[in-house]
C-alpha cells in the first residue's frame, strides 16, 4: 500500500500536467474567436510562469524522470485523445500532422546540431530534397509509397554527402557558409529548373499503402466519417515514435556520449581516441536522412510543393525551433514546434507578422535564456537519479 | 567574342564586384575586431537603401530637386542612419553576447536580419513590393561600337572606388585605424595599451554599416529598383566573398568580392543556355573553394591554439 502510494505520488504531477496540457491544447485548437485565443495564450503563459515560480516545474520534471515509461505512455494517450477529439476537422488535423512532421525533421537537425555540434543551415533544403524525391517517384514510378519515404531520406543523405568534405574540413563560421550557400543554391536551382516544375512546383500523389488510400476519408458504417488527414497522422505518429526512440536511444548510448564529446571539445575527444570525422559524418548523414524522410512524407500529405516552401528563412525557422526548445532536448523540440506552428496559425492577427515575431523571440531567448525553454537535462542512467 | 560586348560584361562584373566588395569589407571588419559574423549586415544594406529612398521622397516634398544635392543628402543621411543603427546593434545585441558561444551570435544576427527585412516588408508603405529607386545621376551614355558607357554607372564605379580607397586610408593611415587593427590583433593587449575596446567596436560597426548603406544606394542607383529581400542574397554573397578572401583580411575580402562577381559573369557567359544558373554556379564554386581551402584563399594568419 505504501509503495503504491509512493508510485501514485510520483506519477501525480506528471499525469496531472499531461492532462492539463492536453485539455489546454484541445481548447486552443477548438476555439475560433481571436479574443478567446489571445486570452487562452495569456492564461497559458501565466500558468507556466506560476508553475515555474512555485516549483511546480521541478516536480513535473522529477515525475517525468522517475516514471519514464509510464509517462511516455501517458503522452501517447494524450496525443491520441487530442486527435480523437478532432476526428473530422480537416484544418485542425492538418495542423497536427504538420506539427508531427516538423518535429520529425527537427529531431534530425537536433541530432546534427544538438549532439554532434554540426550546424546545418540547409534544413529546409534537405526537407525539400525529400519532397521532390517523393514528387518525382510517385509520378514516374510504381514504387511502393513506404519505400518512397525511405528513398526520400536516402536521397537527402546522399545529396548531403556532397557537402561532407567541405563541412568536415571547415570550422564554425566557415562551415556555416557551406550550408548557407547550399540552402540558397538549392532554392535558386529549383526555381530555374524546368524539369522539376520551376517556380510553379509539382503535384504529388497521396499515399497508398497496400490498397489503403490515404486521401480518402475514413468511413466506418453509415454514420461515422473521419477526415483523411487521420491516415497521415496515424502513420506520422508511428514514424515520429520510431524516430524519437532512435534519437533517444542514440543519445543514451555510447554513440551519444561520443557525439557529445566531439561537440564539446574536438581536440580532447581526438586525444581520447575518438574518430571525429566518423562521428560527424554519422550525425550529418543520419540527421539528413531523417529530415529527408519527413520531407517525403510532407510532400505526399500536402499534395503540392513549390520552391517557396524551401527558402533560407524556412531553414532558419527550423533552427529557431531547436533553439527555442533547448538545444539537444527532443522534448524541447516537441514543445517548441507545437508553439511555433500552432500559435501563428490560430492567432490569425499575428500570422502576417510571424517571421518578425520569431526573429525577435529568438533574439530575446539568446540574450536572456540561451539554454531554451526546456534545457537539456543530464543523462540519467538510473530512473529518478538526480544530480546532487 | 566582340570587344565591345566583352567590355560590357567587364563593366557589369566590375559594378557587381564593387557592391560585393563593399559588403564583404564590412564582414571582415566585424570579424577582425570581435571574431563574430554579423549576418544582419546584408539587411542593413537593405535598410540603408530604403532610408535613402525615404530621404529622397522627403527631399522632393521639401522642394529640393537639384539632383547633385539630392544625391549627396541621400547618401549622407542613409550612411549616418545606418552608422547609428550599426552602433546600436553592437551595443545592445552583439556586445552582451561576447562571452557566449560564437554560434549564438551568428544565430542572433541571422534573426536580426530577418527582423529588419520583415519590418520593412510590413511597416514601410508598400514595402512588400519592389519599389522604384529614382535615377539621381545623369543618364546620358556614350557609345563605342558595341560598347555603351553609361555615365551613371561610371560615376557609381568611381564612387565605390573612392569608398574603398577611403576605408583603406582610414584603416592604415589614421590613429583610429591603428586602434582597430590593434584590437583585431589582440584585444587584451590593446586594452592594456589604453584603447577603449567598446568604443572601437562601436565605431567599427558604425563604419561597416555606413559602407553597407553606401552599397545599398549603389544597388538602388544601378538596378533602379529595391525590395525588402535584396539584402539576403547580397549579404550571403558578401559573406562568401569575405570568407573566400579569408576573414579578417580587408584586401582578401575586396578580391573575394570581385572574384565572386567574375564567377557570376563568367557563369552567365560560359553557360549561355543556362544563364539562370549563374547563382547556382557561383555558390557551387564557393562550396568547392571552401573544400579546397577551408579558411579562405588567403589563409588566416594565426591558427587556433589548443
Amino acid at each position: 500500500m505504501n509503495r503504491a502510494g509512493a508510485v501514485f505520488a510520483s506519477l501525480l504531477p506528471g499525469v496531472g500536467s499531461a492532462v492539463a496540457v492536453t485539455v489546454y491544447v484541445i481548447l486552443l485548437l477548438a476555439v475560433e474567436s481571436q479574443a478567446a485565443i489571445a486570452a487562452l495564450l495569456v492564461a497559458g503563459v501565466i500558468a507556466v510562469l506560476a508553475a515555474a515560480r512555485f516549483g511546480g516545474m521541478a516536480r513535473i520534471g522529477k515525475s517525468f524522470a522517475e516514471r519514464r515509461i509510464a509517462m511516455n505512455l501517458v503522452i501517447v494517450v494524450a496525443a491520441l485523445a487530442m486527435i480523437g477529439f478532432f476526428y473530422e476537422d480537416h484544418f485542425v488535423l492538418l495542423l497536427v500532422a504538420t506539427v508531427i512532421i516538423y518535429v520529425i525533421a527537427c529531431l534530425g537537425l537536433n541530432l546534427q546540431f544538438g549532439y554532434a555540434g554540426t550546424l546545418n543551415f540547409a534544413g529546409a533544403a534537405f526537407f525539400g530534397v525529400g519532397c521532390y524525391t517523393a514528387a518525382v517517384l510517385t509520378k514516374n514510378t510504381a514504387m511502393p509509397d513506404l519505400l518512397i519515404l525511405v528513398v526520400g531520406g536516402v536521397m537527402a543523405a546522399v545529396i548531403g554527402s556532397l557537402l561532407i568534405l567541405p563541412v568536415l574540413r571547415t570550422r564554425s563560421h566557415y562551415s556555416a557558409v557551406v550550408t548557407i550557400a547550399f540552402a540558397l543554391m538549392f532554392k535558386i536551382f529549383l526555381e530555374v529548373n524546368d524539369t522539376l516544375g520551376g517556380p510553379q512546383g509539382l503535384r504529388v500523389d497521396g499515399m497508398n499503402v497496400l490498397g489503403w488510400v490515404f486521401n480518402d476519408n475514413i468511413e466506418i458504417g453509415e454514420n461515422f466519417e473521419a477526415s483523411f488527414y487521420l491516415n497521415y497522422i496515424v502513420l506520422g505518429l508511428v514514424i515520429l515514435a520510431l524516430t524519437f526512440i532512435v534519437v533517444r536511444r542514440l543519445e543514451r548510448s555510447w554513440v551519444g556520449l561520443n557525439l557529445d564529446a566531439v561537440r564539446l571539445d574536438e581536440t580532447a575527444a581526438a586525444c581520447f581516441g575518438l574518430n571525429i570525422t566518423r562521428w560527424k559524418i554519422t550525425a550529418f548523414m543520419l540527421g539528413n536522412f531523417i529530415v529527408g524522410l519527413a520531407g517525403a512524407f510532407y510532400a505526399m500529405m500536402i499534395g503540392f510543393i513549390a520552391p517557396t516552401n524551401f527558402t533560407f528563412s524556412d531553414s532558419l525557422n527550423l533552427i529557431a525551433i531547436i533553439l527555442l526548445g533547448g538545444i539537444g532536448n527532443p522534448w524541447g523540440v516537441v514543445v517548441a514546434t507545437t508553439v511555433l506552428i500552432i500559435v501563428p496559425e490560430k492567432l490569425q492577427v499575428i500570422e502576417e507578422y510571424r517571421f518578425l515575431l520569431f526573429g525577435a523571440l529568438v533574439i530575446l531567448i539568446l540574450l536572456f535564456r540561451p539554454e531554451g525553454l526546456l534545457p537539456r537535462p543530464l543523462r540519467t542512467y538510473l530512473p529518478g537519479w538526480q544530480p546532487k | 567574342m566582340d570587344v565591345g560586348v566583352f567590355g560590357q560584361y567587364v563593366m557589369n562584373g566590375l559594378m557587381l564586384g564593387m557592391m560585393y566588395a563593399l559588403v564583404a569589407v564590412g564582414f571582415t571588419l566585424f570579424f577582425g575586431v570581435m571574431d563574430i559574423i554579423n549576418f544582419s549586415h546584408g539587411d542593413v544594406v537593405t535598410v540603408g537603401a530604403f532610408t535613402g529612398l525615404a530621404t529622397y521622397l522627403g527631399l522632393s516634398r521639401l522642394g529640393i530637386t537639384w539632383a547633385p544635392a539630392q544625391v549627396v543628402i541621400v547618401l549622407v543621411v542613409a550612411m549616418l542612419c545606418m552608422a547609428a543603427l550599426g552602433a546600436l546593434i553592437a551595443k545592445y545585441l552583439v556586445l552582451p553576447l561576447k562571452a557566449a558561444p560564437a554560434l549564438n551570435t551568428l544565430l542572433l544576427t541571422l534573426m536580426l536580419g530577418t527582423v529588419l527585412h520583415e519590418a520593412i516588408r510590413l511597416f514601410y508603405s508598400r514595402g512588400a513590393n519592389p519599389l522604384r529607386f529614382p535615377s539621381l545621376l545623369p543618364t546620358n551614355a556614350y557609345s563605342f561600337g558595341n560598347f555603351t558607357l553609361r555615365v551613371d554607372i561610371a560615376m557609381v564605379l568611381a564612387a565605390g572606388l573612392v569608398a574603398i580607397v577611403g576605408i583603406h586610408l582610414v584603416i592604415n593611415r589614421t590613429k583610429l585605424g591603428l586602434a582597430i587593427r590593434a584590437v583585431a590583433q589582440d584585444e587584451e593587449t590593446a586594452k592594456t595599451m589604453g584603447i577603449n575596446f567598446t568604443l572601437i567596436v562601436l565605431v567599427t560597426f558604425a563604419i561597416s554599416s555606413g559602407l553597407a548603406a553606401f552599397a545599398g544606394i549603389l544597388y538602388g542607383l544601378y538596378y533602379s529598383e529595391i525590395d525588402f529581400a535584396m539584402g539576403i542574397l547580397l549579404g550571403v554573397i558578401g559573406f562568401s566573398a569575405a570568407i573566400v578572401g579569408g576573414l579578417g583580411n580587408i584586401y582578401g575580402s575586396i578580391i573575394g568580392g570581385f572574384l565572386f562577381a567574375a564567377l557570376e559573369t563568367v557563369g552567365a557567359v560560359a553557360i549561355p543556355f543556362a544563364s539562370a544558373y549563374k547563382d547556382v554556379f557561383a555558390f557551387g564554386v564557393v562550396i568547392l573553394i571552401m573544400a579546397w581551402r577551408p579558411t579562405g584563399l588567403i589563409r588566416e594568419k594565426i591558427s587556433e591554439r589548443v
